[in-house]
């Protein structure tokens, strides 16, 4: 540690909160190689950035689904003890009712959560082509993509969300065409 | 299934009863949800009895004219009532000492003659304070799925015990090796960089008390009728601790953060693979990478061994078991940020990223579950916080919001931290509806729940935040009602 960084961190001592004056450390970070950082990196764009290759279909989905997903979902995605996965009816009055049809913005959040958190009892065990495809059916139940559609990095992040254009950024600014 | 709580039995029963079962699953991202058992009424009776006692203690002293002279309606006093009245309990209290049966009877404890208990390594709450607990709700088929709120009508001051801090974990709590966890930091940097928490360890650190709030916290609030149930287990997704750690500008500086970049995206290491985004902006301002909680490491169910911290906003931002940090242009649109966390208005619109947990209050005693069981000389406690900085003020009513009167606030009174408030009240016997209202340094309000009701609908499910009634009737009895 240099004398100067050593000097800054006596100055900081005195305040109070965690404010926004800058601070020196040590500096003991570690690079890192850009293949470990890719191994790491789980984050998905709705622009399709992150996507893995690897395609699948509703037709595909529908087996994996019933095995991996029905019975904590529903047979048709009605809601179990995990919640409902389809949702068409509109989103104004007192009943409205969210679920993935009629309120998730983007299709590759679906795509993107499936791949990191379900099935709940063995989250991360999909392949990539079995995430496409649970995703497909999924998307089909809500009437969103057809039966025999495939879904890969392309196809994914061009699907057309009803809700995608109904949300309003409050504490964050809102770039001018939402995504 | 996790542990029975054996403090919820009767909560669940009355709940059960009053038709609202579904009332408890609101809290949940799913249908269902698991309501573990309970003995909290006959719990809530004792303490309340204690409580009883000591409050008639003070009543049967005098009282003179002045002192007694409502500031509001329903017999609220003035806030200085008890600093005042101290030099006559002073008194009071050496006379009762020195007079008589009380004397004898502590003579005759059994503490006094046998040698006590040993050390202990790490100290446990008294036998006797075993339901002072955090009630669980969790999901039937996926234990680690479900929350866990804090017991805030069992606590005093502004400190939440670190094994009481409310819990919302969305597939349970990992087990992490401490010497094995690297925090990442990479995307729109110079150079990619790890950590190690011996790294870590070396930065200059701070420590602040801070509350963090589940942004789903209050919820049932968003229900057609008030649920019956303890202020903690209806407001308690909200705690508060000293966390200590390193600024987190301090390591996004050493990675040099490219100036097009704007958000920053946190992810943990659980099993739900939570990952969100914050704006940069609020990761250089303010926010903390935390080991600390309470002076002791953070908990594993708080995020063991480390926890990113954003203060004042909404709880799902603050990242437990944080192990990857990147800086991007625009958020990931995860989720937990589209699906969930977003509030739906009246319009069919949504509000997003609704980081801000706006002012809040809520009486702690008396508070729903309890009984009065005299009449005479309380006093209303409570706890507000503001995510938007300082509370200014906290205004009690005692006649439904007809006429307020400001509390004693105590110190400190700190920033995005709980504030403990404080007044007298005589409650001489009638039905009488106890309400606390929050104002923070920015002027913000909390609404009353029509009020809030009328702009958002009841369908937003988060960031409920409107003020709290709790009814207490002729027999002393207190209920949460709407009015
Ligand atoms: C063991 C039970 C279980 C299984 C099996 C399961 N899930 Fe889930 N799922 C849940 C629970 C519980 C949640 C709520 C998660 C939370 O609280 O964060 C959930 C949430 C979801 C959501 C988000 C719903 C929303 O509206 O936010 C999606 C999408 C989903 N699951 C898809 C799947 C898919 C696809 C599969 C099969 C590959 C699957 N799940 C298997 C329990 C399960």
């Amino acid at each position: 540690m240099s004398i100067a960084s050593h000097a800054l961190w006596v100055a900081c001592l005195g305040l109070p909160a965690l404010a926004a004056d800058r601070i020196e450390g040590p500096g003991l970070g570690s690079p890192v190689s850009a293949q470990s950082v890719a191994a790491r990196n789980t984050s998905i764009y709705p622009d399709g950035r992150g996507l893995p290759e690897g395609r699948g279909s509703a037709g595909d989905g529908r087996l994996v689904y019933q095995q991996k997903c029905a019975s904590c979902h529903g047979e048709r995605g009605e809601g179990g003890s995990g919640g409902h996965l389809v949702g068409r009816g509109p989103l104004t009055g007192s009943d409205a009712d969210k679920a993935v049809g009629n309120y998730w913005p983007s299709a590759t959040t679906l795509f993107a959560f499936t791949r990191r958190a379900m099935p709940m009892d063995a989250p991360g065990s999909l392949s990539a082509d079995d995430t496409y495809a649970v995703t497909a059916f999924l998307l089909y139940l809500n009437g969103i993509v057809g039966a025999d559609e495939a879904l890969d990095a392309r196809s994914l992040p061009a699907v057309r969300m009803p809700n995608r254009d109904g949300f309003v950024w409050i504490d964050a600014v809102q770039p001018e065409k939402p995504r | 299934m996790p542990p029975v709580n054996p403090s919820c039995r009767a909560i669940a029963r009355c709940v059960q009863s009053g038709g609202a079962v579904r009332a408890f699953s609101v809290v949940l991202d799913c249908a269902d949800t698991m309501i573990s058992p309970d003995t909290q009424r006959e719990h809530s009776a004792a303490v309340a009895a204690q409580e009883a006692l000591s409050m008639e203690r003070w009543s049967r002293s005098r009282l003179n004219a002045d002192d007694q002279a409502p500031v509001a309606g329903g017999g609220l006093l003035d806030r200085r009532l008890f600093l005042k009245r101290g030099l006559v309990f002073s008194g009071a209290g050496a006379l009762a000492w020195s007079s008589g049966a009380a004397g004898a009877d502590q003579a005759a404890l059994p503490s006094l003659r046998v040698p006590g208990r040993g050390f202990s390594n790490y100290g446990q709450p008294s036998e006797q304070e075993k339901r002072a607990i955090r009630w669980i709700s969790a999901n039937r088929a996926v234990p680690g799925n479900g929350v866990s709120w804090s017991p805030l009508h069992a606590l005093e001051g502004i400190i939440t015990p670190s094994g009481l801090h409310f819990e919302r974990h969305h597939n349970g709590v990992p087990d992490i090796r401490i010497d094995a966890h690297r925090l990442l930091i990479h995307g729109m940097v110079e150079r990619a960089l790890t950590f190690s928490l011996a790294d870590l360890a070396r930065y200059p650190m701070r420590s602040q008390m801070l509350f963090v709030e589940c942004g789903g916290n209050s919820n049932s609030g968003w229900n057609k009728e008030p649920l019956q149930s303890r202020a903690g287990y209806l407001h308690g997704l909200a705690s508060c601790s000293e966390w200590a750690g390193v600024p987190l500008a301090v390591v996004l500086d050493e990675a040099g953060i490219d100036p097009a970049a704007k958000w920053l995206i946190a992810e943990g290491a659980d099993a739900a693979a939570i990952h969100i985004s914050i704006p940069l902006k609020k990761a250089m301002d303010d926010c903390m990478l935390a080991l600390y909680q309470n002076g002791e490491r953070i908990r594993p169910e708080n995020g063991y061994p480390l926890r990113l911290i954003v203060p004042g906003w909404e709880g799902i931002l603050s990242i437990k078991w944080l192990q990857r940090l990147e800086v991007a242009a625009e958020p990931v649109m995860a989720r937990n940020e589209t699906a969930k966390y977003t509030e739906l208005l009246p319009s069919g619109k949504s509000r997003m990223f609704t980081f801000v947990m706006d002012a809040k209050s809520v009486i702690t005693s008396p508070s729903p579950g309890d009984t009065l069981r005299s009449h005479g000389l309380y006093e209303v406690r409570g706890l507000a916080w503001s995510g938007r900085g300082r509370i200014r003020r906290v205004d009690v009513s005692a006649d439904a919001g007809k006429t307020w009167a400001p509390a004693q606030l105590q110190e400190p009174v700190l920033p995005m931290c709980f504030t403990r408030f404080r007044i007298p009240w005589n409650w001489r016997g009638e039905t009488a509806v106890l309400k606390s209202r929050a104002i923070d340094e920015s002027g913000y309000v909390q609404p009353e729940r029509d009020k809030l009701v009328a702009e958002r609908g009841r369908n937003g499910y988060f960031h409920y935040n409107a003020i709290a009634a709790w009814q207490v009737d002729e027999d002393g009895e207190v209920t949460h009602v709407y009015r």
